[in-house]
């Protein structure tokens, strides 16, 4: 027997700024390799997913007309708190055990410079991505982007951290609301991920973030019709067209990708303006030019 | 007064949409009659003589002499100085042809008010029936409208019960709302001074001195506040535009802008005129080509 | 030569009076146009019999009258298609872009040449007004080839730190309310950037793309580089799920959008979608009315309604109500309703007769819902042909279904608000997202009502405004993409 009995949770939801537990009642388990133990997570249902979806809209319009000045400082603010935690944080990444050491903390710390950069990005793509439009004709047209909404992030299991918060942060900078659905194998990194955020500034409903069973969930946001956007990585054929076919009903937007591990490494590829863009809609206004 | 500002874009759009309406055959001539009867033959030139407007006075009860089986109709009224009013009444009187005088220190409006009024009384009393005055600009764009109206007032009673045209001279004023507040001072201002009747009173865009005049879209805006004094009250306002007008094209164009701007009442010469001298004549050519199909020289028709 | 009588030189003319009204005489555009009787499929440069052996006929919608028969391609014939753009793709793509360029001079100079002939082919086969298929359809067309020829040696410009490459194979179907220019906006940037293309008309609309096909021989586009089948839903059906392309654009109601979607959902599949809309229209007591006014009537009636962004929901300032009604009532009055080829027609012919039933069901079921109708019955419609008098309805509650189902015809929906507030809230509560109009003369709340405004295209103080340099498309359920501007190259480029 041990001297001392490990204070053991189960990590919660992150819901509307709140950590809460399932509704659903449900956890689910998984293996810590490096401790050798079981932890334990809340498994969202389709209400949690609902009640998440439901913050996220609430959430919108005040996270879209912040100034980017304000968002840059909250997103730079996480990247500040995850610094607090890099080592914690690596210590999460080793519930997979594969990583050596090393890598983990080099996992952490590109994690930290994309948010860093990604910072930067909330009060300049619109110099980036909008323009004035040369129209014959005495019109001002102007074309501004503007965050799509609500949208829906399922992140893949490897490198676990790193991809999450890439695919995280592009939506998010610019004002996006984002729900973010843990890689199902490899979930504590994220589930960590939402204690940080909570002491980010980051106001509530802004980020939530689910663990669970991806099966439980990913139809449903398919067909939430308040989720505007799903942003995925390497899904199989069966489930992209899936998600695809359900995603038609409300002309949800689906941004898809295929990235190999390394490759979420590549810094100056990952955090450039096209990784942004997906998650924008461009805006033109049209005003006549006269006394 | 309520404010009603005007967009500039959209108007010119919607003023030159009237350019591209097509009038062909019968409502080509049709309307060239009509705009032909709607002309204030005008001369407004400091060499104007005696003999000059005896003869615009007969261009204008028979603006041509050849014969027609459908007889032209004589042009609405000719327009001159005071001084000219006496002869040009003589010719005209019994015709049905109007005189019409400047008056009120035109073109510029730069003298005393009693000057103006004495001016505007001397030219009704020497038998014109149509008095075109000039406002006050000076007072208008300094933005002292109560002056402007209260001058509008006097010699609406100064002239009454000869016609009144408030000349607003659009070219000086800047942009198209100072043209619509203009239109709507002048005609609040005149309406106040007791009932009117349809066509009593005119708003027009122009001395002729001045470019630009009679453009599409500042006739534009002077319909419709004409459409609106016409809305809240039910009187019909008359519109002359002045100046610039002097292909029969164009004037087909200012009439399909009335039809569809205040609708087909406006289009006679009680309600529509316009300022116009070397109008009548490109009116007559594509009337006649019409008539006898064949296109006519300039010099088939008698100058003024 | 002045010819005096006696007799007409004693008699005083009279002033005429002219209290009768003066009417516009007929004033027919009469350019001919050669139809031929057939139009094959334009495969791999040339003209083709449908492997299908089907026709259907195309008629013009204001006489009733078929203009030609038009094959009807089959799943084989859009094989053959697809095959003859992938063939065409590595010769294409590879020319250098200074080239590419040359050829969409080309066409868009040769559209500007052909112009009349294209307007009134337009105008016949689909019933718009000869003055708009004249003055905005086809220079427009021409615009979006001249303006996107000038981008194919710039792409490496276009996008900042990315290096574009062609799509591929694009599908391409598009609507029958503006023909020949929505094939202009689907095949000139897909040409620009690389891609080879596969192009289906709507089945009631085929004959100007199919005379684009000619001037695309003309000007020696090489074959393949776009092909034309025409057909009707299931053309379009089999063309977006063709395992074959690497993109699909439609642009059409979202009801069939979302059939598209879905079948384009298995593989690979870039998709950008131009939807339907139901764009509110906001009129501020502050306005400049007059203009507003014409923003109304370019809004809704511009083409019979038939436009995805036309400006159907309008909310007036309560304070104003009246007097837009009555000034609306006034200005509809002159609208000439008939052929579309008169210079002077301003409402043309419904374009098919399922349409007419629909804004027939529309209208009716709004007045049983307790709106009241406002129409003009002064003017005859002509008897034969397809026509739906232009109207709005007022006494319209949000939750009515002609405030929120998407119409397409000249049906104007008028309610009210009384603060900006309000008039947001109103104009935001619908899946749409194409198109907003706003007027007021306030500077500081048309960039606010412009920025809270949810649609991809926001028109303030004017409406209806569309150009080859400006991104067009929507939010919401009025799809994704952009077409038109550095935007609209988008769809068409890998980074």
């Amino acid at each position: 027997m041990p001297q001392r009995i490990d204070v053991a949770k189960t990590w919660k939801l992150y819901i509307g700024g709140r950590f809460v537990r399932s509704e659903s009642g449900q956890s689910f388990p998984v293996h810590h390799r490096r401790h050798g133990t079981t932890v334990h997570l809340c498994r969202a249902s389709r209400k949690d997913l609902r009640d998440s979806v439901e913050a996220a809209k609430a959430a919108r319009s005040g996270w879209s007309a912040a100034s980017g000045y304000l968002r840059g400082q909250i997103l730079y603010r996480m990247a500040e708190m995850l610094e607090c935690r890099r080592t914690e944080m690596a210590e999460a990444l080793a519930a997979a055990g594969s990583q050596p050491p090393k890598q983990r903390l080099d996992e952490v710390d590109a994690t930290i410079d994309r948010l860093v950069s990604f910072a930067g990005w909330s009060d300049k793509i619109e110099q980036i991505l909008g323009g004035q439009n040369a129209v014959p004709g005495p019109y001002y047209n102007i074309t501004v982007p503007e965050p799509t909404g609500v949208v829906g992030v399922l992140p893949p299991d490897k490198p676990a951290l790193l991809a999450g918060v890439s695919m995280l942060a592009a939506p998010l900078c610019v004002g996006n609301t984002v729900i973010l659905i843990a890689p199902e194998a490899h979930p504590l990194p994220t589930a960590l991920l939402g204690e940080i955020l909570a002491t980010s500034d980051v106001p509530s409903g802004v980020v939530n973030i689910l663990t669970g069973r991806r099966a439980d969930l990913i139809g449903h946001l398919a067909d939430h019709r308040e989720v505007n956007a799903i942003s995925a990585v390497n899904l199989d054929e069966e489930n992209l067209t899936d998600l695809r076919k359900r995603a038609a009903e409300s002309i949800k937007r689906i941004h898809h990708e295929r990235v190999t591990t390394p490759a979420w490494m590549k810094h100056e590829e990952r955090c450039s303006p096209w990784c942004v863009e997906p998650f924008l809609e461009m805006k033109t206004l049209w005003h006549p030019s006269a006394c | 007064m309520v404010a009603h500002p005007v967009d500039a874009i959209m108007l010119e759009q919607r003023a030159a949409s009237f350019t591209r309406r097509s009038i062909k055959e019968g409502a080509k001539k049709q309307g060239l009659r009509l705009a032909l009867s709607m002309v204030d033959l005008t001369t407004l030139e400091g060499s104007d003589s005696p003999e000059k407007v005896r003869s615009l006075c007969r261009k204008a009860i028979r603006p041509w002499e050849g014969a027609l089986d459908n007889p032209l109709p004589s042009v609405a009224a000719v327009c001159v100085y005071p001084n000219l009013v006496p002869i040009a009444k003589q010719v005209l009187e019994g015709t049905g042809v109007r005189v019409a005088s400047v008056a009120t220190g035109f073109p510029s409006g730069q003298y005393p008010l009693g000057v103006r009024l004495r001016d505007a009384a001397e030219a009704v009393a020497a038998g014109a029936d149509e008095i075109d005055m000039v406002i006050n600009r000076g007072a208008f764009l300094a933005g002292r409208d109560e002056e402007v109206a209260e001058e509008i007032r006097e010699v609406r009673s100064t002239v009454h019960p000869a016609h009144l045209k408030i000349i607003l001279e659009t070219g000086e004023l800047g942009n198209y709302d100072a043209i619509r507040r203009a239109s709507d001072l002048a005609i609040e201002a005149a309406a106040s001074t007791g009932p009117i009747r349809d066509g009593e009173i005119f708003i027009k865009t122009s001395t002729g001195k001045i470019a630009p005049a009679a453009t599409m879209p500042a006739v534009l805006v002077m319909l419709e506040a004409i459409r609106d004094h016409w809305f809240a009250t039910g009187v019909r306002i008359g519109m002359k535009p002045a100046g610039g007008i002097r292909k029969a094209k164009a004037a087909l164009h200012q009439l399909a802008m009335v039809k569809e701007t205040l609708g087909d009442d406006w289009l006679t010469p009680k309600l529509f005129r316009f300022g116009a001298s070397t109008l009548t004549n490109d009116l007559l050519r594509q009337l006649i080509r019409m008539e006898r199909h064949r296109y006519m020289a300039a010099h088939d028709f008698s100058e003024a | 030569m002045t010819d005096r009588t006696p007799d007409s030189t004693t008699k005083v003319p009279v002033n005429v009076a002219t209290s009768a009204s003066w009417e516009y005489a007929p004033a027919p555009e009469r350019t001919p146009v050669e139809i031929e009787d057939r139009y094959g499929l334009f495969i791999d440069g040339e003209f083709q019999s449908p492997r299908s052996r089907r026709w259907f006929d195309t008629a013009n919608p204001a006489t009733g009258q078929p203009l030609a028969r038009v094959a009807a391609a089959n799943e084989k014939d859009v094989d053959d298609a697809v095959a003859s753009a992938r063939k065409a793709l590595p010769g294409w793509s590879r020319l250098r872009g200074q080239e590419r360029a040359k050829y969409l001079f080309r066409i868009a100079r040769r559209i500007q040449e052909r112009a009349r002939e294209l307007s009134v082919l337009e105008t016949m086969d689909g019933g718009k007004p000869i003055k708009e298929s004249r003055d905005i359809d086809i220079p427009l067309a021409a615009r979006h080839f001249f303006y996107h020829a000038g981008w194919a040696d710039k792409l490496q410009w276009a996008f900042a730190g990315a290096s574009p490459r062609p799509v591929g194979v694009c599908g391409q179907i598009i609507p029958w309310n503006f023909p020949l220019l929505m094939a202009a906006w689907k095949l000139a940037p897909a040409l620009a950037c690389g891609n080879t293309c596969v192009l289906k008309p709507a089945e009631t609309t085929p004959l100007t793309a199919l005379r684009l096909a000619e001037i695309l021989q003309e000007v020696d586009l090489p074959p393949g580089v776009v092909n034309i089948v025409t057909g009707a839903g299931r053309t379009g059906q089999h063309l977006a799920a063709h395992q074959g392309i690497d993109k699909l654009a439609f642009t059409g109601s979202t009801e069939v959008g979302r059939k598209i979607a879905e079948a384009a959902a298995k593989g690979d599949r870039r998709l950008t979608l131009e939807l339907g809309g139901k764009s509110p229209h906001i009129i501020f007591a502050d306005a400049a009315l007059d203009q507003a006014v014409e923003g109304i009537v370019n809004g809704i009636w511009f083409n019979q309604g038939h436009v995805c962004c036309a400006g159907s929901r309008l909310f007036v300032e309560e304070s104003i109500q009246e007097e837009v009604v009555r000034r609306l009532e006034h200005r509809m009055r002159s609208l000439r309703v008939g052929d579309p080829l008169d210079k002077n027609t301003d409402v043309g012919a419904i374009n098919n007769p399922d349409q007419l039933d629909k804004i027939t069901a529309y209208v009716e079921t709004g007045q049983s819902e307790g709106a009241m109708l406002h129409e003009v019955n002064s003017q005859d419609l002509p008897t034969k042909g397809l026509w739906f008098r232009p109207c709005f309805l007022t006494g319209v509650q949000p939750s009515h279904v002609i405030a929120r189902d998407e119409i397409f015809g000249p049906v104007l929906a008028v309610m009210t608000f009384r603060t900006p507030e309000e008039a947001l809230k109103r104009a935001n509560n619908t899946p749409y997202g194409l198109a907003a109009g706003v007027w007021t003369d306030k500077g500081a709340r048309i960039f606010e009502m412009a920025r809270r405004l949810e649609a991809g295209v926001i028109w303030c103080n004017t409406y209806n405004q569309f150009d080859a340099a400006s991104p067009f498309g929507g939010i919401k359920e009025s799809g994704f993409g952009r077409e038109g501007g550095r935007h609209g190259l988008r769809a068409y480029v890998r980074l």
